[in-house]
């Protein structure tokens, strides 16, 4: 029985991964091979998982824990992959096979003779790996590499219309909230990793005194982590403060934006939630904050919705409000009503976004034969004062759009401003003198005073948050701009290896592809610069129209540098975060931070060379404004 | 100082240069670059490109590319090359290297915010000003609606600002300038430009930064009634708004001391207007697009030419078509079909014109050409009301409560529906049919019998002299005044599609974007009326008394007839009808088949009923974005008697004019006819012409990322511009070429005919149609150039001969060569 249930997961997982790699290698024009390969192995998926449910129930429906091989094992650190399966994945398997091959077989027509039928392709294939890699996942790391696909598969179908100005604005803004998730799960594992002394997986979660136990000796750390999946969940489900991503992502071909912002990307907070909730289920205070923010949540949405005069917004919000009340449902443990909830919210949002265009014939024809001038809604009997401000303020969504702008880009864009006052060569020497020290200084870790050893990672963190922000600002250089973001990396290195018990082969872990995906960067833009007249980070040249070639590699490149699981930095970044102690706080959230800006600044070169408008206009360009 | 800004002038300009596309529900096909047409076409083009940055051409790549193909002819290109160095420009077309990169004028002033202000102003304004727009104009989207919807724009806004306690600004400045009544667009200029002479630059540079929603605006200024719940909008007004929003951006990010942009040193801005220099490209550009074009006329014109008149047997039945080039092909299936066969084509409202007012409604609906302003009402009367709910769009859903519930239970609902539509589309309640237009078996009041039934100023229904004046100038027009058949039908057409925002530009364009079903009941009952027949008599046209009009609709996205009013006939004609009806649906199925070797994603080459059957689902289909392609690759109007188009294969490229010069020889009908042909086949031409060569600047992109808003317009994502002309997926099997009118008349007489009308003549003259002239005595072709008539000496090119159409069309999916059938 074991055995049969690890193939068929295990078939579970290879079929999207073996499928999204097949179709990397059809031709661009052949888009029947594309799109049968797409929905014939979805839904072969789809027929899997069903005779799978039916035999999984007929054996009692078990939980299935499944651990894999590890990536990495030093000392006591494993970093392995693990499989779990049980009734929530057993739910999102089916909703997300079966609207995924919908989807497939609707997009085959829809798309048809589109520039970039083969990259949409991909994109949903990948997209559909990364979120079978995330249901699945036994532990928070395997979990971490599906949700850091959903993050990338996200960006490039945002980015669709890459040759367009707002699709690749919204695709960045859409990535930073993303980004943020990200490192709350980041910061997740790191304080799981202390709690628990060693990678938890879900099932022992499951344990119910386990986990009294350890949460009882550090409620405080109990309560970070349960606030650390808030914030992953939030930023995934599009919930308050982050709410106002979801309506941006509505970029791609229509069939995406159903798919992905209507019902499956979204819905991952609330998986995330439900498959940690053993571990909050009994800290009362996470438990009010969580339905207390749902509720706020499902109240602001609902109102910002109703001033919508777009219809795709006004589905967006109409479903962040319920994912709020899902969140309730959640916090309050009504998992089964949650899982209806979810499954119908993700249908009827799904139908809703395809059918959108139709909308204009539909209440036109409404109207013709019903119209009345005045409908009056409830807003209407309030104060017109309250109701005028009232309405202002859901028109403008709250100022959510730019609360992101004004906490955390903003500060960021000053301080590198202020800095831009220090001239390369100052910076330059600045980092060569910080990480020579560093080299020299690490050499002496043993014999420092351990106030001085404690102290230190703190500053080189601090240097390298310093780098970052430089790289993130710089206006001009690419070249500049890629080597302060690898040397961000080695700044984090080192003020990790003063921590006792570091391995260096750590650090090799760490910087290998890092260093070597910045180089190959490099290379790619010297490349670049001999063919084109100049490239500077002011502005998005969309050199992709090109240089297709040239931009995927750089692409993977700039992931590489962010530490996605495409090279082995990515083990490394957690491998550090592993290092980082208790008492380390302002180490972690500056090396958090970093994290976070790195991605962005990588990204952020990545657009503005290759995406957007481009700057020759001898073929149809966009207007920025469209 | 003297003032040089005068506003009125400004926004007239403005108003001249700007999209003017209506909102949604009344889509007119219209010279996207309408403002440039007192120049000639080339020149025009160029003025385009170089103020407003649009591309106007093709590639030379692309035209290279049809020249290697043999789609542009090498002798045809020896016609256009000036004679001086023809081995230098034929290096300069095939082989030289040119920079075809834009400069435009457009947006230099203000370019200088980035790059002397360091600030990207566009990205403060424009998502609020658009999202503020799109809810104030909204018309039925948003649950709770603006506030303030009886009050003008500004004034609305003022209000707003004045009793709301959050405002749209950040600083004190703006809010302050709004309060204030007498607040001009001058005193915000004034603030923001400084230097008078740049005013009207500033706001075109401000109001073509995004095309889509100022067009809106200024389609909508002064017609509030154009949209069902009204609003009062300016664009003065509005650019009043849009600038104080600038000024507030500017005060947050400098504090409220900057110098106005016409005041710090900037970078030279080049007069908008000025004269355009012509460079080598663009002379290139311009004999690859007149060899591209007269490469096919060419093909179209010897074959026209080589036919001889055949003379008719005594009709069988007769059909009226819409002059529609989707008509095009139907017509040759039926005349195929039977040799006693006769079709007409003529502007699709039959030459009846009115206000359409359907049972249920308080609303009417224009069904004639968009310029014509009609005194008649014809209203409906049914038994069953017309309208359908889903629950998917209704407003509930949205609500928290109630969508909670919705989502347990009518979400697993839309699952299964989404599965159904994907694997078996049918009609539903998302689709748009052709037939929702007018039911079937309703009443109209056509016949005005008192005088006084009137409304609003409208006469209800015509008398039976204003009856016998239309089907009479009907007749005369297209040349049908003897040898009735027993049967005529008056074919109407209209379109069924689903998720489909643009949906009113797939219906009759000479109904104003409305199915023609009304207006041909009307003039069959017009045609059946026994009083009008005898009044017609008395002028000479003797129809038989066993001759009957019968109403018809074609769908063309389906390709469906609907008959309408059957039960009249008399038996023997009923018989008739039946027989007819074998006939027709056999076209049907052909055309269907002809059809689908466009969508490449389909078969054609199985049988035909099974190809119509798939042709019929993909009407319905969600996800199908091309229920049919239009009027993609229209480029012929052709305005003659039938018999010298007749057995000519055309590919669906041609719009079709009855017109027979021996029964109007002093050109009285043909005025109406190019008075309606110029501006409504060449709009439609131009439109697609313009959103092929650039579907991003000019056309509407492509339509898969389309949001829409506020039931006016459609945008990408909910932070664009509006988005107009045509989306890529109406026009990308195009090929953009100038629609060519043919005329079978006297060039003398044609020529007297055009002068009549200076803005019908403004479109032969400028050349944004061409035109040529079928001399029917000398039986000579004539070209019209510079204001004169001169003789055709294109190189003689003999056709091919086809015996299967069905083999020939369903051979490939690209355009086909112009082919002579043998029957």
């Amino acid at each position: 029985m074991e055995l049969s249930f690890k193939l068929i997961i295990h078939f579970l997982l290879f079929l999207p991964l073996i499928s999204f790699t097949l179709s990397l290698f059809i031709p661009k024009r052949n888009e029947l091979a594309l799109s049968v390969l797409a929905y014939c192995s979805v839904g072969l998926q789809l027929l899997t998982s069903i005779f799978f449910a039916i035999y999984w129930y007929n054996q009692g429906f078990p939980d299935i824990n499944l651990k894999e091989f590890s990536v990495y094992r030093t000392g006591d650190y494993d970093f392995y992959l693990d499989f779990y399966f049980d009734k929530l994945t057993l739910v999102y398997l089916l909703l997300g096979s079966m609207l995924t091959f919908l989807i497939t077989i609707y997009s085959r027509y829809y798309l048809h003779r589109e520039e970039g039928y083969k990259r949409f392709f991909n994109t949903i294939l990948f997209f559909f790996l990364g979120f079978m890699i995330i249901i699945f996942a036994g532990n928070l790391e395997t979990m971490f590499i599906g949700w850091e696909v959903l993050g990338i598969s996200s960006f490039l179908l945002i980015a669709f219309y890459r040759d367009r100005y707002l699709p690749v604005k919204n695709a960045l803004k859409v990535f930073s909230v993303y980004r943020i998730g990200d490192v709350g799960i980041i910061l997740a594992m790191w304080l799981s990793h202390h709690l628990w002394h060693e990678n938890i997986s879900f099932s022992k979660l499951h344990n119910a005194e386990l986990v009294h136990e350890h949460i009882m000796q550090n409620s405080l750390v109990g309560l970070a982590i349960a606030f650390m999946f808030y914030i992953s969940a939030a930023a995934k489900s599009a919930q308050l403060p982050f709410s106002s991503w979801l309506p941006r992502a509505m970029e791609g071909p229509t069939p995406s934006s159903a798919i992905f912002y209507g019902s499956l990307s979204v819905h991952i907070g609330a998986f995330l939630m439900l498959r940690t909730s053993p571990f909050w289920e009994n800290q009362m205070l996470f438990k009010v904050f969580l339905i207390f923010s749902g509720l706020l949540t499902a109240v602001i949405a609902t109102f910002i919705s109703r001033v919508q005069s777009s219809i795709k917004s006004q589905i967006a919000y109409a479903s962040i409000a319920q994912i709020g009340l899902i969140f309730i449902e959640i916090a309050l443990g009504w998992e089964n009503i949650a899982l209806v909830h979810i499954s119908g919210n993700a249908f009827l949002r799904t139908y809703q976004l395809l059918i959108s265009p139709s909308v204009v014939s539909h209440k036109i024809r409404e109207q013709f034969y019903q119209f009345k001038r005045k409908e009056s809604t409830i807003e209407d009997s309030w104060p017109k004062r309250f109701e005028y401000a009232f309405y202002m303020l859901n028109l403008k969504e709250w100022n959510l759009d730019n609360l992101m702008y004004r906490i955390l880009w903003n500060p960021l864009k000053r301080m590198g401003r202020n800095w831009q006052l220090l001239n390369f060569k100052f910076v330059f020497y600045f980092i060569g003198f910080v990480i020579l020290s560093g080299l020299v200084l690490i050499q002496f870790r043993d014999q420092m005073p351990p106030l001085l050893r404690h102290q230190l990672p703190f500053f080189f963190a601090f240097s390298g948050f310093m780098i970052v922000v430089k790289a993130f600002t710089e206006k001009d250089s690419v070249r500049k701009s890629l080597t302060l973001i690898m040397l961000n990396h080695v700044a984090i290195a080192i003020a990790i290896s003063f921590n006792e018990k570091y391995d260096f082969m750590h650090n090799f872990w760490y910087l290998s592809g890092i260093v070597m995906s910045w180089f190959i960067g490099l290379l790619l833009i010297n490349y670049l610069r001999r063919r084109e007249e100049w490239i500077s980070l002011d502005q998005f040249y969309g050199h992709i129209y090109e240089h297709p070639k040239a931009a995927i590699i750089f692409l993977l490149c700039c992931l590489g540098l962010a530490g996605f699981p495409i090279t082995p930095s990515f083990v490394g970044e957690d491998l550090i975060f592993s290092h980082i102690h208790y008492d380390q706080v302002g180490l972690a959230f500056f090396t958090a931070l970093s994290l976070i800006i790195n991605g962005l600044a990588t990204v952020r070169i990545y657009a503005r060379v290759f995406l957007g408008p481009h700057i020759k206009t001898y073929h149809e360009v966009a207007k920025r404004s469209s | 100082m003297k003032s040089t800004f005068q506003l009125e002038r400004v926004v007239t300009e403005l108003k001249h240069y700007l999209p003017s596309q209506a909102p949604l529900k009344d889509f007119i096909h219209h010279n996207t670059l309408h403002a440039f047409q007192h120049d000639s076409f080339h020149e025009g083009l160029k003025k385009a490109s170089e103020t407003f940055g649009y591309k106007t051409y093709l590639q030379l790549s692309e035209y290279r590319k049809l020249y290697h193909e043999g789609k542009i002819s090498k002798t045809l290109i020896n016609q256009f090359i000036p004679s001086d160095d023809k081995a230098y420009w034929l290096h300069c077309l095939l082989d030289k290297e040119y920079e075809e990169g834009l400069n435009p004028r457009i947006g230099e002033l203000r370019a200088n915010w980035k790059s002397n202000y360091q600030i990207d102003l566009d990205n403060f304004t424009h998502s609020l000003l658009f999202r503020i727009t799109s809810s104030y104009l909204d018309q039925g989207i948003s649950i709770w609606n603006f506030p303030i919807k009886d009050l003008g724009f500004l004034e609305a806004m003022r209000h707003m600002e004045a009793n709301g306690s959050i405002s749209f600004f950040k600083n004190k400045r703006a809010k302050e300038l709004l309060k204030n009544t007498d607040l001009t667009l001058e005193d915000c200029l004034h603030i923001l430009v400084g230097d008078e002479s740049l005013y009207e630059r500033y706001l075109f540079d401000q109001q073509f930064a995004h095309p889509g929603y100022s067009g809106m605006v200024s389609v909508l200024s002064g017609h509030a009634n154009a949209l069902i719940d009204e609003r009062q909008i300016d664009l003065v007004e509005w650019m009043i708004f849009e600038c104080l929003l600038e000024i507030d951006a500017l005060d947050a990010y400098f504090g409220e001391i900057w110098i106005p942009i016409g005041q710090k040193a900037h970078t030279i801005v080049r007069d908008l207007f000025a004269p355009v220099q012509l460079t080598e490209l663009d002379e290139v550009k311009r004999i690859w697009q007149e060899s591209f074009e007269w490469t096919y006329y060419n093909q179209v014109l010897n074959g026209l030419k080589e036919k001889s008149v055949v003379l008719e047997s005594t009709p069988e039945l007769q059909g009226i078509f819409c002059i529609d080039d989707r008509e095009c092909s139907i017509r040759r299936y039926i005349e195929e079909g039977h040799p006693g066969v006769q079709t007409f084509g003529t502007a699709g409202f039959f030459g009846v014109e009115f206000y359409f007012q359907p049972h249920g409604s308080s609303f009417r609906t224009k069904v004639c050409p968009a310029p014509v302003t009609p005194k008649f009402l014809i209203k409906e009367i049914a038994n069953e009301s017309k309208t359908s709910k889903d629950l998917h769009f209704d407003a509930r859903s949205y609500g928290l409560v109630f969508g909670w519930i919705m989502t347990h239970t009518m979400g697993f609902w839309s699952g299964l529906k989404l599965a159904l539509a994907i694997f078996r589309p049918s009609m539903n309640s998302v689709a748009v049919s052709s037939n929702g237009h007018m039911h079937a078996d309703s009443t109209l009041l056509i016949e005005n019998t008192g005088g006084q039934l009137s409304e609003d100023g409208l006469n209800i229904g015509f008398t039976v002299d204003e009856m016998t004046d239309r089907i009479h100038a009907l007749l005369m027009s297209i040349g049908l005044i003897r040898d009735f058949a027993p049967l005529i039908y008056i074919v109407g057409h209209g379109s069924s599609s689903s998720n489909n925002t643009h949906y009113a530009g797939y219906d009759c364009g000479a109904c104003s974007g409305r199915p023609g079903s009304v207006n041909a009941r009307v003039m069959s009952f017009i045609g059946n009326h026994p009083i009008v027949r005898e009044k017609l008599k008395e002028r000479g046209i003797d129809i038989p008394s066993e001759t009957q009009f019968v109403p018809v609709l074609h769908d063309t996205s389906r390709d469906e007839f609907m008959y309408y009013d059957v039960a009249n006939l008399t038996e023997r004609n009923s018989q008739k009808h039946q027989v007819n009806k074998r006939l027709f649906d056999q076209a049907l199925d052909y055309n269907a088949t002809e059809r689908s070797r466009r969508f490449v994603v389909m078969n054609s080459k199985k049988a035909v009923r099974r190809v119509h059957e798939n042709v019929k689902l993909r009407s319905v289909s969600l996800f199908e974005p091309r229920p049919e392609l239009n009027h993609a690759t229209n480029t012929l109007c052709i305005v003659g008697r039938r018999s010298f188009s007749r057995g000519l294969f055309l590919d669906r490229r041609s719009f079709l004019n009855s017109f027979d010069y021996q029964v109007d020889p002093e050109g009285t009908y043909l005025l109406g006819i190019l008075n309606a042909v110029a501006p409504v086949c060449g709009g439609i031409n131009l439109e697609y012409y313009f959103s092929r060569v650039d579907n991003q600047k000019l056309g509407a992109g492509t339509k898969l990322p389309h949001n829409v808003m506020g039931l006016i317009g459609v945008a990408n994502g909910i932070d664009g511009d509006f988005r107009t002309g045509l989306p890529s997926q109406m026009i990308e099997v195009h090929d953009p070429m100038r629609l060519l009118v043919i005329v079978e008349h006297f060039p003398s007489i044609v020529l007297k005919t055009i002068q009549t009308n200076p803005s019908t003549y403004e479109w032969f003259l400028n050349r944004w149609v061409n035109l040529v002239v079928f001399h029917p005595e000398e039986k000579q072709f004539y070209v019209f150039e510079n204001g004169a008539f001169i003789p055709y000496q294109f190189p003689k090119e003999s056709l091919m001969h086809v015996d299967d159409v069905m083999k020939y069309v369903t051979r490939e999916s690209e355009n086909l060569p112009v082919v002579e059938l043998k029957n």
